[in-house]
């Protein structure tokens, strides 16, 4: 570990350093590669250790584990659940992202007040443990091609939802999710920005996260994800769980058809 | 005849729709109405950032899909936003260009983490998203370049009069880009009083001074 953070200081020292006399492009090629570098030992193992221990253990009210909870697959069925989330599940009669899937679960299984949870902050009390669990879901489909099912009319709603949350401009700076991810090759500062109305590619936007963030030390789960892009964007906080986060997976999602998911990644 | 048969066919078209019950999805006006209502019901107030940010006007609500607005409503937006530009008080338009590159560089303000809305307390992000100084390698790529912006105008005096009309549309488009286009990124740094006059001058300078870094 502070192996790792001293390779990451000398990464980011040789960026510094060659200053003006890199390229631009030269300049992302070095990102890229002290990423690279990182993935042998990304950090988001620890939390997917965490998460599929939380899976096993009996824990809550009800002292159950979740091992029987159907994250859209049937129950108990973890690997290739995450590249098909958002879905719709008969029983909550909702189309569900894999974390408000799992607030679920751990009400009806585990006796838990979900609304409690959804109100908790990231990184806190059981919050911590759905982003934990939601790391180790998403790895067990490491590798796997998004398909979300579009079968069903609340599913094809939620994506239509999604689209138009995704270009809903507002706020003091007028700005939508279009404003950055409407266009391909497009960056803010040096940060590249991805094209999140079709397919990105492999392991980019939706198939990234959830992910860990070198630059604060944090598990950000999707959810955290798009709150910290309404922060940016000058939005009013959106709700966890609120339907249009879950729609807004569900456009990205679909619209990452045939991407292979990388999650969880190792971000700057 | 021809009315009766239509009529026929749309009722039919109707009751398919009906039977195939929840598999069908609603009108694109209905899931638009959907929409909003969602909107409305998943966002909360959190410290400066109130629920009312998601009110829309004209414009925003114009430029808020994939396909852009039609001419007529476009034209609408560009009308009201350049009837609303306010001029400098005492033509005061040029600034310090040191005082806009560090506005420019700023890129904070207005988030539910920030505790002020006062334009002293916000910067002008620009290099989120332009090329300015040829120094600052780390730039966004949205908008265009403006390295060498005011050379590449002819403007070495800022005083001339015949810089008068590139000074001019300039502070239109920092104050309100939806001047010149309806559904620009760019936000509306005066009209939504995100920087002060000062400040927008301090920019100007940067952009249109010929000491400015940004015209060498």
């Amino acid at each position: 570990m502070t192996k790792q953070r001293f390779t990451l200081a000398a990464a980011v020292l040789a960026l510094a350093t060659t200053g003006a006399a890199w390229a631009q492009k030269s300049a992302a090629d070095g990102i890229a590669e002290y990423r690279k570098m990182l993935e042998d030992g990304n950090p988001a193992e620890l939390f997917e250790m965490k998460g599929q221990e939380l899976w096993k253990q009996k824990r809550g009210p009800k002292n159950a584990s979740l091992e029987s909870c159907d994250l859209g697959k049937g129950p108990g069925v973890v690997k290739g659940a995450f590249v098909e989330l958002p879905r719709y599940f008969a029983d909550t009669q909702k189309v569900q992202d894999l974390e408000t899937r799992l607030v679920s679960c751990m009400e009806m299984l585990q006796g838990f007040n979900a609304a409690e949870i959804a109100k908790t902050p990231f990184g806190r009390g059981e919050m911590a443990n759905v982003t934990a669990l939601a790391t180790w879901i998403a790895a067990e489909s490491r590798g796997m091609r998004f398909n979300l099912p579009q079968g069903h009319g609340e599913e094809q709603k939620s994506y239509e939802i999604g689209k138009r949350a995704f270009f809903y401009r507002g706020g003091p700076m007028d700005f939508s999710c279009a404003s950055c991810h409407g266009v391909d090759g497009q960056r803010i500062r040096m940060q590249d920005l991805p094209n999140l109305t079709k397919n990105p590619g492999d392991g980019i936007g939706f198939a990234a996260w959830p992910a860990y963030r070198v630059s604060n030390g944090q598990m950000w789960s999707m959810q955290l994800r798009l709150n910290d892009c309404f922060r940016q964007q000058r939005f009013p906080y959106p709700g966890f769980g609120s339907e249009a986060t879950v729609a807004l997976g569900t456009y990205m999602g679909v619209n990452a058809k045939g991407a292979e998911s990388i999650a969880p990644a190792i971000k700057r | 005849m021809k009315k009766s048969i239509s009529l026929v066919a749309a009722t039919a078209g109707a009751a398919l729709l009906v039977a195939a019950g929840c598999a069908s999805t609603p009108a694109p006006a209905e899931l638009d109405r959907e929409a909003a209502a969602v909107m409305k019901a998943s966002f909360r107030d959190q410290g400066i950032a109130k629920i009312d940010r998601l009110n829309q006007d004209l414009g925003q609500a114009a430029c808020s899909s994939d396909k852009p607005p039609s001419e007529a409503v476009a034209q609408q937006v560009m009308d009201q936003a350049r009837a609303a530009v306010k001029w400098p008080t005492g033509g005061q338009y040029i600034g310090d260009w040191k005082a806009g590159e560090r506005l420019a560089q700023n890129g904070r303000g207005m988030t539910w983490t920030d505790t002020s809305v006062a334009p002293k307390d916000n910067g002008g992000s620009c290099y989120n998203c332009h090329q300015i100084s040829k120094e600052e390698i780390s730039y966004g790529t949205i908008g265009p370049s403006l390295y060498n912006y005011g050379k590449n105008r002819g403007v070495t005096d800022v005083t001339a009069p015949t810089a008068q009309p590139i000074i001019e549309y300039t502070w239109m488009k920092i104050w309100n880009g939806k001047t010149y286009n309806a559904c620009s990124n760019m936000p509306r740094f005066g009209h939504m009083e995100l920087l002060d006059e000062k400040q927008i001058a301090n920019v100007m300078a940067l952009l249109l001074d010929p000491k400015s870094p940004v015209n060498q």
